[in-house]
Formats: structure tokens, C-alpha cells, sequence
């Protein structure tokens, strides 16, 4: 697996071959707060860059969860749609939410790396 | 206008909280541990809630007053005994909710705790029906706490010998560190618990009181989760002007003979409601699965028509689902009737519920 990649938006990347990982950071979970609901895309799906893929929803408001790539869902990570509380605890890890096939590699590359990331946030906090 | 701040603003930055403009106000939407936790732990021992931005209102005057109030307030004002307290609300002329809030008979008079967001415009309403001998102060030097929870009664009564003595929705002077100070066994949140009105140079001692005995102070998150689950309404979503008593399934809070013998606002037009039942109703609903159906919700009957909408909904920490509270068409109201919510343009199954999601645990 490469190394996590990370979007503007919150969202990281780790790649398998052509199968992309995406999540929410640990940033986006605090400033999220307790997580209540999730929904996850169906296998199939196809996926612009940057555009609405999952959403996901803590005690306090909903909020979309955009894909950092494009490409055609594999799978989508029902463990957190039945125990949305697990992205708090493991928001980088097991809680993962969709898996991809991408269709072009360079949008990953374009991507933030994790020490990059950590320096927009500190710019960037909301 | 400038933003307020209640007196505890550098209390709560220094217990972590997170700010948010609430009524005019930077009030604290969470502290550390966030919304579910802080629901939990008033769940189980003991929060408190700084809600010193609601107005604490004060009126005076002879037997003059009571026939004023109940121009506006369909209470039974001539009947309440001193230092019990009511919910009730000011009407307008066509019976609709310019506000709700509690009435308590003072030894001089009534006090009033009114919605931060409405205090204004409800002074100025009240006013129409005063005349000049009756006195009234909207009292900012006085903060409000409420501590709500099980361990509520036991961690005051240390302190306050005498409040385990009140009975729900009643109150008494107390002294504290050689002031007086008023407390009510009342609250929003389901819970046993008390609101205590002390003075703005005091409050703090309090609070650091409370917080040695393991009392977490509690955001509006928090707040908002544990009323929708106690059923209560929030002014502004679930109550406005347009919206009358009997459609907000608040008609147990008419008094029984003002509502026979009338002689307040929008009297005539509410009159009718209770004979003939009104078009639509709030109701509490449930849907099936986890998804949340927050305010402005479209609901749907099994069919498909549009019958209503959701005016409030979050995903209740204790009920452990998803809960909210709505306006169907009345035909839709009773409990157990399917109904569908449309999120994010797809319809979720679900059910009107019986409210309160949770069980109260009142000391009547």
C-alpha cells in the first residue's frame, strides 16, 4: 500500500495498484465531532473528482464526503454505516469509507502529502 | 448589534468550550468531550448549562397585573400560588406562539424566563397590557444556571440546604454566600433538576462548586439533543408565530378555565381549534434505520403525498437512534402511522412516535 495522500477537503488516499482507499482525516473527524450517521456508495458507482461520493453526519450537521479522485466504486465500507462512532475512534485505519478503481494515477500524485496536509490545516483551522 | 456574552464567557473559554452565535450571543455549543458524551453524563450524574442569555423578567404590581398577563398569557395566573411555576407561552391576536416560557407567582409579582432570541420583542409585547403602576425589569445583573441530572438533588443540597424540599416546577429563596438566590425544581431536559437565578458576581464561585463534585458543563449541542429526547420544543423550530397551541400539542398548558372562559389573545380562533381539532399537529417521529431527518425534512404518507415536515431532528444519544419531531396533517398523527422522510432526495421509512423519546424522571 503507498503512502496516504491528503486532499483540501479532508480526505485521504492510500493506493493499491489502481484500487484507491479513501477516508475522512482525523482532523475532519474532530472538527466533525461525534459521528451518528454515515452512508457509503454502492459498488458500481462512478466518481468524478471532487465530487459528492458519501456523506457522513455527527450530532451537530450533515456534511458531504468527496471523492479526492475519480473512478468506479468497488466497494463501500458498510462496517461504518452500521457503527458510524467507529470513524471517531479509527478514522485513518479500519473506518475507511469506499475503495476505487482509478482512472488516472496523476490525481493522486497532485494530492497533498500527509506533512504538507498537516501544514494546511494549521493554516487553514476553522 | 454587538455580540453578548453571559458573566461566565471566560469560565467556559477556559474549560474548553467552542463558541457559536446563539441569540445574539457567543454561547458554548460543546466543551471537550463533546455532544454525546455531555448528553450521557447528564444522563447519568449531573451537567450544568449556563443559560444566563434567556431573560429573567420581572414584574410587579397589585391584582391589576394578573388581569394584564392573562391577556397575553393564557395561564391561570389568579390561581398560581406563590413560587409555583408554570409553562405557558404569549399569544397573538390570531393565537399564534410569540414565545414560550415559565411563569412563576413571586411574593410581589411574576417572573418570566423568556428566550433569549424573543426577550426583546416579548417586553415590548407584554408592555401593551401594562399600565403605569405596574413595574417591570429585565434583570441582567442575575446569571441562570441550570443543573440537571440524577445527582442533581444530592450535589445542591450540599450546598443549599433546603432545595431537596421543592417538588417539580416550584421554587424558593435561598441563601448563598450571604446573598439571596432563587431556585426552581425545573429544567429542559428531561432529568430531575434545578434552575438556580444568582447574581453575576457569585456565579462562578458556584460553578467551581459544582465542578468539584464531577458536574460537566454542557453546550447547546448537548441541550438541544437531551430536550427533542424529553420531547420539549425549541422556540424558533418547533414553535413560532404561526404556529397556535393545539397545533403544537401544547393545549395541556391552556389552563383548564381559561380555556372555558377565554379573554385572551387569539382566544376565539383557539376556542374553535379545541372543538374541532386543528389541520395539521407536531408530532415526534422515529425513523426506521439510522439515517437523521433534521429540520425542514419533507414527510410523506406511505403513498406518497406530502403531509408534513420535520422541525427538528438529531440522533438521540440515550434513545440510542436517530429521533425528531415534525407538523403531519392530523389524519397522520397517530403513533405507530408509517410514514417516509425524504434525505438528500431519497425516502427513509419511518413512524409517528409517542413523545417523549425518553421517559422523564420528575420528583412531583
Amino acid at each position: 500500500m503507498s503512502e496516504k495522500k491528503f486532499s483540501k477537503k479532508h480526505e485521504w488516499v492510500s493506493l493499491d495498484g489502481d484500487v484507491a482507499t479513501v477516508g475522512i482525516t482525523k482532523h475532519a473527524t474532530e472538527m466533525l465531532g461525534d459521528i451518528v450517521f454515515v452512508e457509503v456508495p454502492d459498488a458500481g458507482k462512478a466518481v468524478e473528482k471532487e465530487g459528492q461520493a458519501a456523506v457522513v453526519e455527527s450530532t451537530k450537521a450533515a456534511s458531504d464526503v468527496y471523492s479526492p479522485i475519480s473512478g468506479e466504486i468497488t466497494e463501500g465500507n458498510k462496517a461504518i454505516a452500521d457503527d458510524p462512532g467507529s470513524v471517531n475512534s479509527d478514522p485513518e485505519g479500519a473506518s475507511w469509507f469506499f475503495k476505487l478503481k482509478i482512472k488516472d494515477k496523476g490525481e493522486y500524485d497532485s494530492l497533498m502529502s500527509k506533512d504538507e496536509y498537516d501544514k494546511f490545516c494549521k493554516e487553514n483551522p476553522s | 448589534m454587538e455580540v453578548q456574552k453571559t458573566a461566565l464567557y471566560n469560565y467556559h473559554k477556559n474549560l474548553g468550550a467552542k463558541f457559536v452565535p446563539f441569540a445574539g450571543y457567543e454561547m458554548p455549543i460543546q466543551y471537550k468531550d463533546g455532544i454525546v458524551k455531555e448528553h450521557i453524563s447528564t444522563r447519568t450524574h449531573a451537567g450544568f448549562f449556563d443559560v444566563s442569555h434567556m431573560g429573567q423578567f420581572f414584574l410587579e404590581g397589585d391584582e391589576t397585573l394578573i388581569v394584564s398577563l392573562e391577556k397575553i398569557i393564557p395561564a391561570d395566573l389568579k390561581n398560581l400560588k406563590v413560587n409555583h411555576s408554570k409553562y405557558s407561552f404569549l399569544l397573538n391576536n390570531e393565537g399564534g406562539i410569540i414565545d414560550d416560557l415559565i411563569i412563576t407567582r413571586t411574593e410581589k409579582g411574576f417572573c418570566i424566563i423568556l428566550n433569549a432570541a424573543c426577550k426583546e420583542n416579548d417586553i415590548k409585547q407584554i408592555s401593551q397590557f401594562l399600565n403605569k403602576d405596574h413595574k417591570h425589569l429585565l434583570n441582567n445583573d442575575l446569571s441562570l444556571i441550570a443543573l440537571q441530572g440524577p445527582k442533581s438533588v444530592e450535589i445542591l443540597e450540599k450546598l443549599i440546604p433546603g432545595v431537596a424540599n421543592l417538588k417539580f416546577m416550584t421554587g424558593s429563596n435561598f441563601e448563598y454566600e450571604g446573598e439571596k438566590l432563587y431556585v426552581t425544581r425545573s429544567g429542559y431536559t428531561g432529568e430531575d433538576g434545578f434552575e438556580i437565578s444568582i447574581s453575576n458576581t457569585k456565579v462562578e464561585k458556584l460553578i467551581d462548586y459544582l465542578i468539584s463534585n464531577e458536574v460537566k458543563p454542557i453546550g447547546l449541542g448537548a441541550r438541544d439533543t437531551l430536550r427533542l429526547e424529553a420531547g420539549l420544543c425549541l422556540y424558533g423550530h418547533d414553535l413560532n408565530e404561526k404556529i397556535n397551541p393545539v397545533e403544537a400539542n401544547l393545549k395541556w398548558a391552556i389552563a383548564k378555565k381559561r380555556k372555558e372562559v377565554g379573554g385572551f389573545n387569539g382566544w376565539e380562533k383557539i376556542k374553535n381549534l379545541l372543538a374541532n381539532g386543528s389541520e395539521k399537529i407536531r408530532v415526534g417521529i422515529k425513523p426506521d434505520g439510522k439515517v437523521i431527518a433534521r429540520e425542514n425534512t419533507k414527510i410523506f404518507s406511505s403513498d406518497n403525498n406530502e403531509i408534513g415536515f420535520v422541525t427538528s431532528g438529531t440522533f438521540g444519544p440515550s434513545v440510542n437512534a436517530p429521533v425528531a419531531m415534525g407538523y403531519v396533517k392530523s389524519e397522520f398523527s397517530e403513533i405507530g402511522t408509517s410514514i417516509q422522510l425524504e434525505v438528500r432526495g431519497k425516502k427513509y421509512g419511518g413512524k409517528i412516535s409517542e413523545l417523549p423519546f425518553y421517559k422523564k424522571s420528575y420528583v412531583k
